[in-house]
């Protein structure tokens, strides 16, 4: 039974991440119907920004935090003011090699800026795990699960309590009917950006102490996310928390019943499963436009 | 904003990034190492005694931390021979290309490097699909390869132009089962990066365990991109080996240390000498604590006797590299390194003939090098022994001899 | 009818000049790609440079096959170097274990690529948009692991060596110019069949459904069968296309199959133009050279590419060929 348990925290932990790489991209799917293949980028980006503030030039955790996040969210703004409005006709399947062109470039610079090697940074506090029925929970992952917890909360806040969050909601129902009622579109798109930027460069930072960060570590984050959206129904966002779950804790399972060696085959297998059986995810996602 | 400021401003971002790589250009790619003097891509026949080594290194992409070193460490060895005098008044150019990885790529930088770039011999590629996507080339060119890959599939069966340096997996493994059987350990967990390193440490472990009355009693593996292996040390814990062992390299082996530690995983772990580097120390931490692998006597220069006939040729590089570069060594450079030191002992006297090239090569015997004493033969083309390695403990952040 | 008219505006502004017969326009096209591939074989001394445009023909042939299925039948897939993998593994284990010629293998190699995608196709195609990505991304995921964990036959991560070159009698096909005909002498096939394809029946079937599947199987179109054919078609291009990768390089490991390769390859089709078929050629060609060039730049190689990438399609939505037809049309009407 103890294996169970540590099994299941381990999922938890990474499917929480993963979760919240899947809320970036759920959100920006239904605000804009488009999926940001350099979302794993803004990950990586968020945990170097982390790493250099924090470990390195000594800026207290939440400042850091705040300015990791907030970097990455200027990111995404920028992003879609260069490279997203820009286009002359915004075909999905065009704009996805834009985002996979972005993911290049943003790896690239990274590299320079960063350089090569992998960096590590320290838990957030030091508590020794914490130990329930013979399996150890990490301080970190308690910290990752209130973070995650926190952020989905105050995602369903704004969606549901502010008037942007609902002007936002509409121009996911409809882009055109939200302009006609004088909703500023292009806005919440940059807006949409800039939040889904933010929620990938906060996986980054709540990753950051128990991964090695460096450059390259952003494609196969963003890939699991992107899963894991896909998995709970895109442009869904309780479709994406539970997607990134879902996900997570089947990979720990499937190392501890199946084969460590197959465990992202089990992963992709349940998801096509999924996708074979209920094609719109475990809730349900937004109609899908045709590319 | 209109759309013209925006195209103004990607053109100035375009700009931004090909400004650099121009100013750069000279030391881009190909590297030349090459007297000031001499111009880069065009050897005028003013210069016949230029020597042309190629080099093929992941320097970017997933196993940068081997191609980077190795790319430095042969572009100071170029540097070190030209300014001794050069071999046999002839100076050493140094023509290096980047694989990414990517065993497509290497192929086509070996051909380029076999016939427009006219090179005596080939030092790299950093991995073992590199390395063996390249063997039918350089076979087929006759052009001596200096591998810097850990697979054994390389030189085992031996071909005549392929060379390696870097130590064979089953020597490492051999000095962890001589090791564990004196500690009295009989039964081990494995835990294996599931790349060519993975591969090839995964196969000796399994093969050499019974010869030293160890069993195999858990076997698991993790990705290098995993942010989490504490579900395969979790399943390996249950089955209560005396010892596990992990076999990778790169910064993965380190999650795997953090977790150990977390999972306060009550036997000795033991891992492979891909986390030969002060890095490893650094990116683990404390976890990083009682950790036993066996490595190349390059980390524990300051603690071999003064007898040992390596202790002076690392104390060299070791000093060389730090000051150069400003950043610790690691084994892997040092592959690059020995493949040029081996190089410059074959080459006088052969005039650019690489067939005799590889025969000198193949007859170099008691070359001291960085890792390990190189003893060529017919039948032997990585040429090391078991002693090229010794079992060492993090202990405080550093290394000490585990006897 | 935006497909359709994309289509039918590409058919006018081909590349021949003027109002010529279509067949003999055809022909005279044909004509001037074989005699340009067979000059470059002739003529070309370096075997870097005659390698080099080996990969460019065989990305080509990838690229063409996955140009049908996301251009024409609009199914995007994420994972199309599964099947080219397939086609190289399939044949390289059979010949490496088993010691068959490789002109044996490569009908079991195309079979088993065109078998798998008509199992995997069935229930996928009936995926649409963003999940058909992630349908067919799923199964080049999965594909890969097999390649790196089934070690006993497939060699593992570290690959498999030794497979044997193609000969035909004393003649190597896998190296130089001989190797450099015979993939190019493919593409051409491979191009003349598409062509025909596209302009068949089933050619028309397809844009229909790119165009809607709903107005299309409401006039009768047998949607699900036209997908899944072309579908089959594509894995089994990208098979041969595998196959003779496999045997010119004589080695094989998955990294060569991943995820990333089959990005590489809807980049190469968007780049070029989705539904043109001359559109695969461009792309194919431009990714491959591409970084070749890029090497002066060392360390920025990553953002140049990536910036490449942007720009090209920030300001040639339509791929580049069709633009740069549309520049040689202005300019001829000036």
């Amino acid at each position: 039974m103890p294996e169970f348990y540590q099994y299941l925290f381990s999922g938890l932990t990474n499917g929480a991440i993963y979760a919240i790489i899947a809320l970036g991209f759920s959100m920006l799917f239904a605000a804009t119907d488009l999926i940001n293949f350099a979302q794993g980028e803004f990950v990586m980006i968020g945990a170097l920004i982390l790493v250099t503030l924090w470990p390195v030039m000594g800026l207290p955790l939440p400042l850091a935090f705040v300015l990791a996040v907030l970097a990455t969210g200027i990111l995404g703004i920028v992003f879609e003011r260069l490279a997203i409005r820009t286009v002359k006709k915004p075909d999905p399947i065009v704009l996805v090699i834009i985002t996979v062109g972005a993911g290049i470039f943003l790896r690239g610079v990274a590299m320079i800026i960063w350089g090569k090697t992998a960096k590590g940074a320290p838990p957030f506090s030091k508590m020794p795990p914490l130990e329930i029925g013979g399996a150890y929970l990490l301080a970190q992952s308690v910290w990752i699960l209130c973070i995650v917890l926190v952020t989905v909360l105050a995602m369903h806040f704004f969606y549901s309590r502010t008037l942007t969050g609902k002007a936002m909601s509409a121009c996911a129902i409809n882009k055109r009917a939200a302009s006609l009622l004088g909703i500023a579109t292009q806005k919440m798109t940059l807006l949409a950006f800039a939040v889904s930027a933010a929620l990938g460069g906060m996986a980054g930072v709540i990753i950051a102490p128990i991964t090695m960060n460096e450059y390259e570590m952003g494609a196969i984050l963003g890939l699991k996310g992107f899963c894991a959206a896909m998995l709970g129904g895109l442009g869904n966002s309780w479709g994406a928390v539970v997607g990134g779950f879902a996900l997570g804790i089947a990979e720990a399972m499937a190392v501890g019943y199946v084969s460590s060696s197959m465990k992202d085959a089990v992963a992709f297998l349940l998801l096509l499963l999924i996708l074979y059986v209920r094609p719109t995810g475990i809730l349900g996602g937004k109609a899908i436009a045709r590319f | 904003m209109g759309k013209k400021g925006i195209i103004l401003i990607m053109a100035a971002l375009l700009a931004l990034a090909i400004m650099p790589g121009c100013g750069e250009e000279k030391k881009a790619e190909p590297v030349v190492e090459a007297p000031k003097a001499a111009p880069v891509a065009k050897a005028e026949p003013a210069a016949p005694q230029m020597i042309k080594i190629g080099g093929i290194f992941s320097i970017t992409g997933g196993a940068s931390y081997l191609g980077d070193p190795e790319k430095k460490s042969m572009e100071m060895a170029v540097s070190e021979i030209n300014a001794a005098g050069g071999i046999e008044g002839g100076m050493v150019e140094a023509v290096i290309y980047d694989d990414e990885g990517d065993p497509s790529k290497a192929v086509l930088h070996a051909k380029r490097l076999i016939e427009r770039d006219n090179v005596v011999a080939i030092v790299g590629p950093s991995l073992t699909p590199t390395s063996m996507a390249i063997i039918p080339d350089v076979e087929r060119a006759q052009i001596p390869l200096i591998s810097c890959a850990a697979g054994n599939g390389i030189v085992i069966p031996v071909k005549p132009f392929v060379f390696k340096t870097a130590q064979s997996d089953i020597h490492a493994v051999e000095s962890i089962y001589i090791y564990m059987q004196e500690k009295g350990i009989k039964s081990v967990g494995l835990l294996c990066v599931d790349d060519g390193f993975g591969q090839s440490g995964h196969e000796q472990l399994v093969k050499q365990a019974a010869n030293f009355e160890i069993s195999v009693i858990a076997d698991e593996s993790f990705s290098a991109s995993d942010t989490d292996m504490t579900a395969q040390l979790t399943k390996i814990r249950a089955q209560r080996p005396d010892a596990v062992i992990c076999w990778g390299v790169g910064p993965s082996p380190a999650v795997v240390a953090r977790n150990a530690k977390q999972l306060q995983l009550p036997m000795p772990l033991f891992m492979s000498h891909g986390v030969a580097s002060k890095k490893f120390i650094e990116l683990a931490g404390e976890a990083a604590e009682d950790i036993l692998f066996p490595t190349g006597k390059i980390l524990v220069t300051g603690l071999l006797s003064d007898e040992d006939p390596q202790k002076a040729v690392l104390q060299n590089y070791t000093e060389k590299y730090q000051a150069r570069f400003n950043e610790p060594v690691s084994g892997f450079g040092g592959y690059a390194w020995d493949a040029m030191e081996l190089l410059a002992r074959a080459l006088p006297g052969t005039g650019g003939d690489k067939a005799k090239l590889r025969d000198n090569l193949e007859n170099l015997s008691n070359v001291v090098a960085v890792s390990g004493t190189f003893n060529f033969s017919d039948e032997d083309h990585n040429g090391l022994g078991a002693d090229a390695f010794i079992m060492v403990r993090i202990k405080n952040g550093a290394w000490e001899l585990a006897q | 009818m935006r497909a359709f008219n994309k289509y039918a505006t590409n058919r006018q502004q081909g590349l021949a000049p003027g109002n010529m017969k279509p067949i003999l326009r055809n022909i005279l096209v044909y004509g001037i790609f074989i005699g340009a591939v067979a000059a470059y074989g002739l003529l070309e001394k370096s075997t870097y440079y005659l390698q080099l445009a080996t990969f460019v023909g065989l990305n080509t042939l990838l690229a063409v096959g996955l140009n049908m299925l996301m251009g024409y039948a609009g199914q995007i897939s994420l994972g199309h170097a599964a099947f080219y993998g397939l086609g190289a593994y399939v044949s390289g284990m059979l010949t490496v274990h088993l010691g068959w010629s490789p002109w044996i293998t490569l009908p079991c190699a195309l079979f088993a690529a065109g078998a798998v995608a008509y199992i995997v196709g069935l229930p996928t195609l009936r995926l649409t948009g963003y999940y058909l990505a992630m349908g067919t991304l799923g199964f080049g995921m999965i594909v890969n692991i097999l390649f790196r964990e089934f070690r006993k036959f497939t060699g593992g991560p570290s690959g498999l060596p030794g497979l044997p070159e193609l000969t035909i009698g004393s003649i190597n096909l896998s190296h130089g110019a001989n190797a450099l005909f015979l993939v190019w002498g493919c593409v051409i096939v491979a191009f003349f069949i598409c062509e025909r394809i596209v302009n068949s029946r089933m050619g028309r079937a397809l844009r229909a459904i790119h165009y809607s599947e709903r107005a299309a199987a409401a006039v009768g179109v047998n949607t699900a069968s036209a997908k899944l054919a072309i579908f089959v078609f594509a894995a089994v291009l990208a098979a041969l296309a595998g196959f003779l990768y496999a045997h010119m390089i004589t080695f094989i490991s998955p990294s060569t199959f991943n995820f990333l390769a089959s990005v590489k390859l809807v980049a190469m089709v968007v780049i070029g133009g989705m539904a043109s078929i001359w559109g695969s050629l461009l792309g194919a060609s431009l990714l491959t050279l591409l970084p070749d060039f890029l090497h002066i730049f060392a360390e920025y190689e990553m953002i140049v590419y990536g910036l490449i990438l942007m720009l090209v399609m920030i300001f040639f939505p339509e791929g580049l060929f069709r633009n740069l037809v549309k520049l040689y049309e202005r300019a001829k009407n000036r």
